[in-house]
């Protein structure tokens, strides 16, 4: 493969990553939550979305349909039942609240669907590409992944700074206490962030289950992954997240070019070097 | 009957007991001063009837209906507003955002963005630039139009000069008094007496969580005022 394969490659794995990291950096920028479960619930996701194809019989794009109002009402129950009693000035106890909650999540999985590897099979498009200028060759399915994500930050961005709705986000990520005096419920408002958080989780695991197997301990790698794109993109900056997958994902076309055992090693590295350069992430969000 | 009435209103912040059993009337269309110095408990007062902290269902009575179980976000849909000490604007929001904002969540009525613009010019010129961009007294102007938004039947002002030139004071107490011509009922904290004193018909004068002494302003004994403020 040449240099341009790599990049091209790489960066639409990107997408991927940047879909894994929206709900996560979601949760942070809003609420100040760090949802070590993150990566299972997308696990949790897929599972959902492989019952979903398996009983209705449907295409697992199609399946988007019934996964996401799914995640998105768990989300806001989640929230609403359990992680809003967590917040508070300290950032350690919703930590620990979904440290237990991936453990749960892990296991529960494991005793209700075993620990056999699955995949979604979405049939033709799975092998269907196109030839890109200069001859690249590349699949139709990582390009459709990368559209979504660009569409699905687009989306968000629209919500943020467009909406009632995406005020009211801002403002109690500013401050939740004046934020209630505005007539605004801090409680409702975070999970109905969660479950936005949620929907596009659901999003990322049917890409990633149709592009990649998955088993019930898929969940932390895929949690690593989410926390250096959004770390690399900076914290709480949108297109950054985009931007960090992307820086992610090419770095791992680049160490698997050389070894296969070095694809993931190379991303944890350029995520370092990252750090090192601006601890705060390339893109860390102007405030105060 | 009165608009508010508090009856015995105690507050605390943990441990720490801030109100000792507060008895304040605010009749509607009045304008209502409380003075005292630094600690005595006025913020923790406006916080208290807006919902911020615990207190009892009937310590704070609206209409003479209790209202002192209710959460912040319930209480201004009764038609409460503060404008907090310190402004507390929205840093991520814009100008008009910040207003916006005010009104998002609850029932329209007479306050729009046009008339907290045509009520502060000043803010009209600043709409699209962040929050935190203004001056000082832009964003207490920002703050009170942020609270108008609301269509508050009470609004309550924590400490509005706080850290303002002397003309910004008298252009925001001269707008004030062109809402309050128009029927609003105000209760302003200060900690500048006089200024205070000028713009209310009534005041209370708050020592270490007690009233240490109300009534009009009109023709009040100076003397009896610095006793009560520094409980002397």
């Amino acid at each position: 493969m040449n240099w341009y394969a790599i990049l091209v490659q790489g960066a639409l794995l990107g997408g991927l990553y940047a879909l894994f990291a929206i709900g996560l950096s979601l949760a942070f920028g809003i609420m100040r939550l760090v949802n070590i479960a993150h990566g299972d619930l997308i696990t949790l996701s897929a599972f959902v979305a492989f019952m979903v194809v398996d009983t209705l019989d449907i295409h697992p794009l199609a399946s988007m349909a019934v996964v996401v109002p799914i995640m998105a009402a768990l989300g806001y129950l989640m929230q609403r039942g359990l992680l809003n009693f967590t917040l508070g000035e300290s950032i350690l106890p919703p930590l620990l609240v979904s440290f237990g909650l991936s453990v749960i999540i892990q296991n529960v999985l494991l005793e209700t669907f075993g620990a056999d590897i699955r995949r979604l099979n979405a049939g033709d498009i799975e092998i269907a590409s196109v030839t890109l200028p200069g001859g690249l060759t590349v699949g139709v399915m990582p390009i459709i992944v990368f559209c979504i994500a660009v569409a699905s930050l687009g989306a968000l961005q629209f919500v943020f700074y467009r909406t009632r709705l995406g005020r009211a986000f801002r403002a109690t990520s500013d401050d939740p206490a004046t934020a209630s005096l505005m007539g605004i419920d801090n409680r409702h408002v975070y999970s109905l962030a969660m479950a936005i958080a949620l929907a596009f989780t659901a999003v990322a695991a049917t890409m990633f289950a149709i592009r990649t197997t998955f088993e019930p301990t898929s969940g932390p790698l895929r949690l690593i992954f989410a926390f250096e794109a959004v770390i690399i993109g900076g914290l709480g900056n949108l297109w950054g997240t985009l931007v960090g997958g992307v820086i992610l994902g090419v770095s791992q076309a680049v160490g698997a070019k050389f070894s296969q055992q070095w694809q993931i090693l190379a991303g944890h590295i350029a995520f370092i070097l990252v750090l090192l350069v601006r601890p705060n992430g390339l893109f860390p969000r102007m405030k105060d | 009957m009165s608009l508010l009435a508090t009856r015995g209103l105690r507050a605390a912040y943990g441990d720490f007991q801030a109100l000792f059993g507060i008895d304040v009337t605010i009749e509607a269309g009045e304008t209502v001063a409380i003075i005292g110095a630094n600690g005595a408990g006025k913020s923790t007062f406006l916080r208290a009837i807006v919902g911020a902290l615990d207190t009892a269902p009937d310590m704070v009575l609206l209409d003479g209906r209790p209202i002192g179980h209710l959460p912040a976000h319930q209480v201004v849909r009764h038609g409460i507003a503060l404008v907090p000490e310190g402004r507390k604007l929205f840093p991520s929001l814009s100008v008009e955002e910040n207003l916006r904002i005010g009104g998002d969540f609850l029932a329209p009525g007479a306050w729009t963005i046009a008339r907290v613009f045509e009520l502060f010019p000043r803010l009209a010129e600043r709409a699209r630039t962040p929050a935190t961009a203004l001056s000082g007294g832009e964003q207490q102007m920002c703050a009170i139009g942020r609270a108008l938004m609301s269509n508050p039947r009470l609004l309550l002002c924590d400490e509005l000069s706080l850290g303002l030139a002397p003309r910004l004071v008298q252009e925001i107490y001269q707008r004030l008094a062109t809402i309050t011509a128009q029927g609003m009922t105000l209760v302003i904290v200060e900690q500048d007496i006089n200024r205070a004193l000028a713009a209310a018909s009534r005041f209370y004068c708050f020592q270490k969580g007690h009233v240490s002494l109300s009534g009009p302003t009109a023709g009040v004994d100076r003397q009896a005022i610095t006793r009560a403020y520094f409980g002397l």
